[in-house]
Order: C-alpha cells, then sequence, then structure tokens
C-alpha cells in the first residue's frame, strides 16, 4: 500500500517543525547545567557568597529552558508511534532501545534531581546540593548520549538484519549499535555544541550587564567562566565536527557529495567548494571558489582516495536498486513458503539493498514490476536537497571559527583583566543569536541530508509514515504551530524579564557591593 | 537463559510495573493539579499545594515518558498501532503533558493573579485530560479497536476520534477520574498544611466512594455486558511476532483469565483493600492513607491488565489482528538486553527517588509559604 504523499509531506514538516523547536532548548540545557555545576563547584571551595548567587541566578534562567525542553521533548517521543508508526514497527526492535535506556539510565536521573536542585538548597549540605548539580549536567550529556545513538543508527544501520517472518529489522549485535562509530563523533560534536551554547548565553548576558555598569563582580566573574568553558567547547565543537564529517563520508556519500555540491567525482585529493552557487537542474555549481586537496583531506585522510561525486552515487543506487528486487522477490516467497532454501540464499545474499528496492515503493506497490525509467526515478530521488545543504553546513562552520576566535578574545581579555572595553561587550552581546542558527543548521545538515532515507539504505521516509488521514495530520501541525508559537512568546518574555531584572533586581545581590546579599527563593 | 515465552512475561509484567509507577508516582500530582482550586482557597493554600508535588513531580512524569520508551522497545508493535491508531487522543495527551512542565515553572514567575490563573486553568486541565484519557484508552482495549495489518504488516485504522467514547470507555475514564482525584487528595492529605490537609482528606474519601462504586459497576458491565477475546487453536508462545499467525475468537468472557488463573483475583482485591483503607486512614497521622491509596491505584490497573490476559491490544474489526504478549514484541535479543539494563537501573531508580523523598520529607505549611512568598 502506497501511504498518501500529503501525509508523508505534513509528517516531515511536523517532525521537522517540532524537532528543530526542541532543539533551540536541550543543547542550551546542556550547556548550562555544567556551568552551574563549575560555578557551584568554586561556591563550594571558595565558599564565596557571590558563587553561590551565580549558580542561583542562572539556575533560575536554566529552570525556564529546563521547562521548555522537557515539554517539547514528549513530542517528540510520541511522533515516532503517531505519525512514524510503520517505522516503529520496523525498526523498533533496535531503535527503541536507546530511547528506553536513555529513559532509566539519564532522564530519570535528570527529572529526580532537578527539582532538588531548586528546592534543596536548605535542606541539604551545599557539599551534597554540588553533586546533585553535578549529577544533573551528567545525566543532561548522557540523555544526550543515548538519543545520538539511536540517531547515528538512522545514519549507519549497524547489528542489525531484516527478518522475513517479522517483516522488521531485528538486532544481530547490540555491542555494534551501542558503538557505533557514528554515534560517538556525533555524541562529542552535539554535546560540545551545546556546551558552547551555554557558554555564548552566559556571556552575552553577562555582557549586557556590563554595559549597563550592573552587577559587575558578579558579570566578569560570569564572564570569565564563560569565555574559559566556551573556548575549550567551540575548540572541541571543531575539531570533534571534522570527525563527524569524516564519519559522513565513510558512512554517507552522498550526503557528503550534496554537502558539497560535488556534482561528479573529482580526481583526489578532491577541492573544497567555498563558495558557489548549486545548479540542481544542470547539475553543476556556477561562480565556484574552490580550495585544493582540502575536502580529500577532510573527508579521507588521504591524499590518493577519491570521494565519489553525485553522478556516481546514482549509478550506484541504480545496481542496489536491481539487487534490491531480487531480495524483495525472495522476500515475498519467504513470507509464503518459510523452507525455501533458494530464496533464503538470495535474500541472504542482497538483503543489504532490500531497502532500494523499497524505494520503489513510493511510485510503485510492487517494485518488481519496475520499468528502467522506474529505476532510474528511484535512483534520481536518493540526492537530497543540495543548495540547502551546501549553504546550510557553510554557514554553521563559518559560525564554528567565529566562536572561537570570540571565545579565544574573551579569554585573552578575561585573563589580562579587561574585560570591559565596550566594543568587545557590544560584539559579545549581539553574538547571541549565532550558536542556534548554527545548532539548528547542524540538524538540517544531519536529518534533511539524510534524506530520502528514513534508515539509510534500509528505509525510505515515505514508507515509514502511519496510514493516516491529511486531515489529521493538519489538526495536530496546526495545533503544534499555534502552541509552540504561544509558548515561545511566553518562553522569550520570560527570559527576557529575569535576565533585565539580573541578580540585583532579584535581590539575589546587592545593587551597591557594600549593602549585604539577601535570602531569596529561587525557583 | 530465560526462554522466549519467559522474557515475554516478564516483558508484560515489566510494562505493568511501569503503568503503576505511572499511575501512582504521576497519578498523585494529577489529581492534586486538578483539584488545585477546589482545594486551594487561595493564593498561599494553592502554593502550598503546588510546593508539595513540585520538588518531585518532573522526577514522576518521567514513569510515563519510560513507559512510553520502554513499550517502543519491548512492544514495538503495540506502540506503533495505538500511538497511531489513537492519533487525535494522543496529540490532546500529548499537549496535557506539554503544558505540565511550562506550567509548574511559569505559574510563579510574574506576580498578576490573571497571569496565574491562565496557568491553573493549564495545570487543572491537564490533569482532568490525562486521567480522563488514559482511562478512557483503557476501557476500548476491552471493546476492542478498529485495527488491522496487511501483508507487510502496516496498520491501517478504520475508526474515528469519536468513535471512542463509547459508554462503557467513558465509565473506564470515571473510574481512573475517580481514583486519580483519591490518589491526589489522599496526597494532599498527607503533605500540604494542616488546614488544607482536614478539606483534602474529605474529597479523597468522596471520590474514593464514587471510585469503588464505578469500580464495581465496571466489573459487571465487563462480565455481563462486554464479548471477550480469546485465542482460538494452538497458542505458539516462542514464535516470531507476527500478529497474522493466529485465530482468535469473541464471545467469551474477559472474566476466563481469572479461570484459569486464580491468583489473578490478587489485583480487584487489592484494589478494595487499598479503597476501604484509604476510606479508614485518611487524614489521620503517617502515611498509611496515601499508602493504601497507592494500592487502590495499583490494584486497578492489575486487574485490568490481568482481565486482558494474553491480549495488549484486541482488534474488533479484524479479531486475529489483536496484539498479544506472544506476537507483539520485540526480539527474543533486544528482550534481554533490556532485561538486564531494567534490572540494573529501576533499583538506583528507586533509590535516589527515595533519597529525594526523604530529603523533600514534612508538610509544606502556610506560614512557610507566607515567609518565602514575596520573593518569587
Amino acid at each position: 500500500m502506497i501511504v498518501d504523499p500529503d501525509v508523508v509531506g505534513l509528517s516531515r514538516l511536523q517532525f521537522a517543525l517540532t524537532a528543530l523547536y526542541h532543539f533551540l532548548f536541550v543543547p542550551l540545557t546542556l550547556g548550562l547545567a555544567f556551568m552551574l555545576a563549575i560555578m557551584e563547584s568554586v561556591y563550594v571551595m571558595t565558599r564565596r557568597e557571590v558563587w553561590k548567587r551565580m549558580t542561583q541566578f542562572w539556575g533560575v534562567l536554566f529552570g525556564i529552558n529546563f521547562a521548555m525542553g522537557v515539554a517539547t521533548g514528549v513530542t517528540m517521543e510520541f511522533q515516532f508511534g503517531t505519525n512514524w508508526a510503520y517505522y516503529s514497527h520496523y525498526v523498533g526492535d533496535i531503535f527503541g532501545a536507546p530511547l528506553a535506556i536513555e529513559g532509566m539510565m539519564a532522564f530519570f536521573l535528570e527529572g529526580t534531581l532537578v527539582g532538588l536542585f531548586f528546592f534543596g538548597w536548605d535542606r541539604i549540605s551545599p557539599l551534597k546540593h554540588m553533586l546533585v548539580t553535578w549529577f544533573l549536567a551528567l545525566a543532561t550529556s548522557l540523555s544526550a548520549l543515548w538519543i545520538l545513538i539511536a540517531n547515528a543508527w538512522m545514519q549507519n544501520p549497524v547489528g542489525a538484519a531484516f527478518n522475513p517472518q517479522t517483516m522488521r529489522m531485528e538486532v544481530t549485535s547490540f555491542k555494534e549499535v551501542i558503538f557505533n562509530p557514528v554515534a560517538q563523533s556525533k555524541f562529542v560534536h552535539t554535546v560540545s555544541a551545546g556546551y558552547t551554547m551555554g557558554a555564548m548565553f552566559v556571556l552575552s548576558i553577562s555582557a549586557w550587564y556590563l554595559l549597563r555598569g550592573r552587577n559587575v563582580d558578579f558579570a566578569k566573574r560570569s564572564m570569565t567562566v564563560a569565555a574559559s568553558f566556551g573556548l575549550a567547547a567551540s575548540l572541541s565543537v571543531v575539531v570533534l565536527g571534522d570527525e563527524s564529517g569524516y564519519t559522513v563520508s565513510e558512512n554517507q556519500k552522498m550526503k557528503m557529495a550534496a554537502i558539497e555540491a560535488m556534482w561528479e567525482t573529482e580526481p583526489a585529493p578532491a577541492s573544497f567548494t567555498l563558495f558557489g552557487l548549486p545548479d540542481v537542474k544542470a547539475r553543476e555549481t556556477h561562480a565556484a571558489i574552490r580550495v585544493p586537496w582540502v575536502m580529500g583531506l577532510i573527508g579521507t585522510r588521504s591524499i590518493d582516495q577519491p570521494i565519489p561525486g553525485i553522478a556516481a552515487l546514482v549509478d550506484d543506487a541504480k545496481i542496489r536498486i536491481a539487487d534490491g528486487i531480487k531480495a524483495y522477490d525472495a522476500m515475498l516467497i519467504l513470507r509464503e513458503n518459510k523452507g525455501d532454501e533458494q530464496a533464503k540464499a538470495i535474500l541472504a545474499a542482497h538483503d543489504k539493498d532490500m531497502g532500494y528496492a523499497l524505494l520503489l515503493k513510493r511510485f510503485m506497490d510492487d517494485p518488481r514490476k519496475a520499468t528502467p525509467a522506474d529505476i532510474q526515478k528511484a535512483a534520481d530521488s536518493t540526492i537530497p536537497n543540495v543548495p540547502v545543504l551546501f549553504w546550510s553546513f557553510r554557514i554553521m562552520v563559518a559560525c564554528g571559527m567565529y566562536f572561537i576566535f570570540l571565545f579565544g578574545y574573551a579569554f585573552w581579555r578575561s585573563s589580562t583583566r579587561r574585560l570591559d572595553g565596550r566594543r568587545f561587550l557590544k560584539v559579545a552581546l549581539w553574538s547571541l543569536p549565532l550558536p542556534w542558527v548554527a545548532a539548528e543548521l547542524g540538524w538540517i545538515v544531519a536529518e534533511y541530508g539524510r534524506q530520502p532515507w528514513a534508515i539509510e539504505g534500509v528505509l525510505p521516509t515515505a514508507l515509514g509514515a502511519s496510514s493516516l488521514t491529511a486531515g489529521q495530520v493538519w489538526i495536530s501541525l496546526g495545533g503544534f504551530v499555534l502552541f509552540y508559537t504561544a509558548l515561545a512568546f511566553v518562553d522569550g518574555y520570560l527570559m527576557l524579564k529575569f535576565a533585565r531584572k539580573g541578580p540585583d533586581g532579584l535581590g539575589m545581590w546587592p545593587k551597591r557591593p557594600d549593602a549585604i546579599p539577601v535570602t531569596a527563593q529561587t525557583v | 537463559m530465560f526462554d522466549y515465552e519467559t522474557l515475554r512475561v516478564i516483558w508484560w509484567a515489566l510494562i505493568g510495573v511501569l503503568l503503576i509507577g505511572f499511575a501512582v508516582m504521576d497519578g498523585f500530582d494529577f489529581g492534586v493539579a486538578a483539584l488545585l482550586r477546589i482545594l486551594g482557597r487561595d493564593e498561599h493554600e494553592r502554593v502550598v499545594l503546588l510546593e508539595t508535588i513540585e520538588p518531585t513531580w518532573e522526577g514522576n512524569q518521567v514513569w510515563f515518558i519510560l513507559g512510553g520508551g520502554a513499550v517502543f522497545a519491548a512492544w514495538p508493535l503495540l506502540y506503533a498501532a495505538s500511538f497511531s491508531g489513537l492519533y487525535v487522543a494522543m496529540f490532546v495527551l500529548l499537549v496535557a503533558f506539554i503544558i505540565r512542565p511550562v506550567g509548574f515553572n511559569f505559574r510563579e514567575k510574574v506576580d498578576d493573579p490573571r497571569w496565574r490563573a491562565v496557568w491553573d486553568t493549564c495545570l487543572i486541565a491537564s490533569g482532568v485530560i490525562v486521567m480522563l484519557v488514559c482511562g478512557v484508552a483503557f476501557g476500548n482495549l476491552f471493546l476492542g479497536l478498529p485495527f488491522h495489518y496487511d501483508g507487510d504488516l502496516r496498520m491501517t485504522w478504520d475508526g474515528s476520534f469519536f468513535q471512542l467514547f463509547r459508554p462503557f470507555a467513558l465509565l473506564s475514564g470515571l473510574v481512573s477520574l475517580s481514583m486519580l482525584l483519591a490518589h491526589g487528595a489522599s496526597w494532599a492529605a498527607m503533605k500540604a498544611d494542616l488546614l488544607i490537609a482536614e478539606r483534602a482528606a474529605k474529597v479523597s474519601r468522596i471520590a474514593s466512594a464514587v471510585y469503588i462504586v464505578l469500580f464495581v459497576l465496571a466489573g459487571i458491565w465487563l462480565a455481563y455486558g462486554i464479548p471477550g477475546y480469546a485465542v482460538s487453536g494452538p497458542v505458539v508462545t516462542d514464535a516470531m511476532s507476527n500478529p497474522m499467525n493466529k485465530q482468535v475468537a469473541v464471545g467469551g468472557s474477559w472474566f476466563a483469565s481469572y479461570l484459569t488463573h486464580p491468583y489473578f483475583w490478587a489485583g480487584p482485591v487489592i484494589a478494595f483493600v487499598g479503597a476501604l483503607g484509604l476510606q479508614l486512614f485518611v487524614g489521620r497521622r503517617g502515611f498509611l492513607g496515601f499508602f493504601c491509596s497507592c494500592l487502590a491505584v495499583a490494584g486497578t490497573i492489575l486487574s485490568a491488565g490481568f482481565a486482558l490476559f494474553p491480549f495488549l491490544m484486541p482488534s474488533a474489526a479484524d479479531p486475529t489482528s489483536s496484539l498479544t504478549i506472544w506476537d507483539a514484541s520485540s526480539s527474543r535479543g533486544t528482550l534481554l538486553i533490556m532485561l538486564g539494563v531494567t534490572v540494573v537501573f529501576i533499583p538506583l531508580i528507586l533509590l535516589y527517588t527515595g533519597w529525594v523523598y526523604r530529603v523533600m520529607r514534612g508538610r509544606v505549611t502556610l506560614e512557610h509559604v507566607r515567609k518565602s512568598h514575596s520573593l518569587y
């Protein structure tokens, strides 16, 4: 049965919107949690009140953001089932496990301790409270680890095989799923992006206080933490992003070629296109400015291995579709007659390509009836949206480079105790949105770049959708847009309100340096 | 070590544990939230009520999140069929779950009665919606749901959202509502300022009396008015998970499993003992009233789960497509690994959750709230 293309399109739009929205809050939670832990550790070591107040004040903003992250996270777990039911059936045997483990190992800890972070200040000793904050921070990153193990399996489905009796993929090696190289590089890249975002958040808001001459001691200390943490984080984001790029080129050649808008295979080592205007129709990139060798070095870490271009990969897909049809045929025979040895042998030989036969299901009910023209169409459909990937990637990388520069400069200024230059403070303030830009574009490169696959080479996105009506998805999509927009306003309003109020306005820190700080509720 | 059949039974039990964990732990949060304006007469009292649950509700809600994740991992067919089939209902449930974290966190961030009234409404609505939707969903399981599979095991749903509001399902919704209102009120009776606690104990007694009546009524209706499902023909308990390889007969009794497994009666017995104990002990010193309420909640879920056994999600449109614990699970390997993870982590979770509750022990008093309130 062919799923209604409207349902697929709307479900994809809904998933992308809700995931991008969720991803506005998650990286900030990751980063702020660690900064809170660092600040509180300084408090426990020095027992100086200002560090406790810093933890509490940034904690208020953390709390607002955390609530939004939790609220929008439930949607993600629901959506696999509601909108991607066939996906859930087809790969739930593997994909469900890391999600459940995330709940048990990380989110439970996170959810249980976050209450104690806010309500426990007077109930447990400072040392215990600090440990709570550290475990909270560790749990947020552990959470990211398991989600990214699940996500990495979509990019690089290892340790699983198709079972014709149950019509789904089943685990063959859980170890391979967990130690997926894509998961490791994605994890470190994503969490350090989150740490960078947390650092920028603290840096920018502190810069604003300094520009206004408010909370000076408080803001300078916060900036010092942000600058050093941010420098380490932004360095690792770029270095580990390179690792991420390397694993992409190993596993997802098409994504790599699309990011580079590399239509034809270049002789090794390939050049890196710094700028260009990818033309999808003509399959070429106009006005390209190329840096020789760089791409070949990043992508293959060698000077003699070529990186295949899009045209070569489409040809490759055609072969795999033809092989996949053999596997599909064998699967149907086995479904009728479990014992057919010949069909078993054919399936075993070609089941790695069965997903490619399923690409045809978008166009016809029975892939076995595909003509060469159908196969060409299906092979062409493996090309993702080249211009979007090309530009998203470049803007993301430019942001990453800028973060290193900015945090490096901030670090130098804070080491030489010259944090009050107005121009620097203004730049720090206005850089606030950039980590979000980079993170969202990174999501687009990773997930939009995986299209047309839900699971690379295994399950096309179009096939994974639930058998819903377009009307149902319109209801939920409309609901999400309205509801999330309203929440965005409330969240933005509260963030601004509390950032503006600042520690002085909240009564956490004296307006005059000689006054004694008053105790405050921090919820 | 464990064969496929045993693993399936264990995972059926574990889903029960998670469901009970969710209903017991998150259930009182929902109950308190739903009763916010009934138990809390003024702003101070409402803050007291909220502060009895605010430090721990987040962890409690993870029981729900984990329940979803565990069903995905262990019963992927059930996860896919129920979530996509009940699409609109799930969306409504989801909205209720989205409002809660922001409701709790944002409510006191602006000092304006209208702002707080908006968030109070959200919290109350989310409590009522979740209690009702979960109950109605359970009721629908006994009536059978309108879905069937094709050869690719792609599921098609043949009904609409409004068809879920059948009389028995609505009754189940009310059972769930009264049960969790009683549960929430018993929590408030234990944790809130004595002034509120007295009121809460009264509400808890009334709600649980209603619950007992409705629960008995639902049982009688189930016994005499609703045909049960049974696997006809040979039951293969360790075959690969494909629901289309069995035959199902409709027309028996949902109490049949109680006859073949007499110890299943423990479910309803626990429910009654809990509800009666609640009547006796709620509002007294100590935690006995609340503990009995937990028993009532757990017993109710056990009763329903046992009656359904071995079905997880019966299909009225095509009984063969019904999901049972023998044909809707993950592969043996996944069940085994997930069991290993569960055995390690659930005790740890209980341990640190217990510690947090111990740290937060004691009543939240009006005096405490009045002292710190101005500083919000």
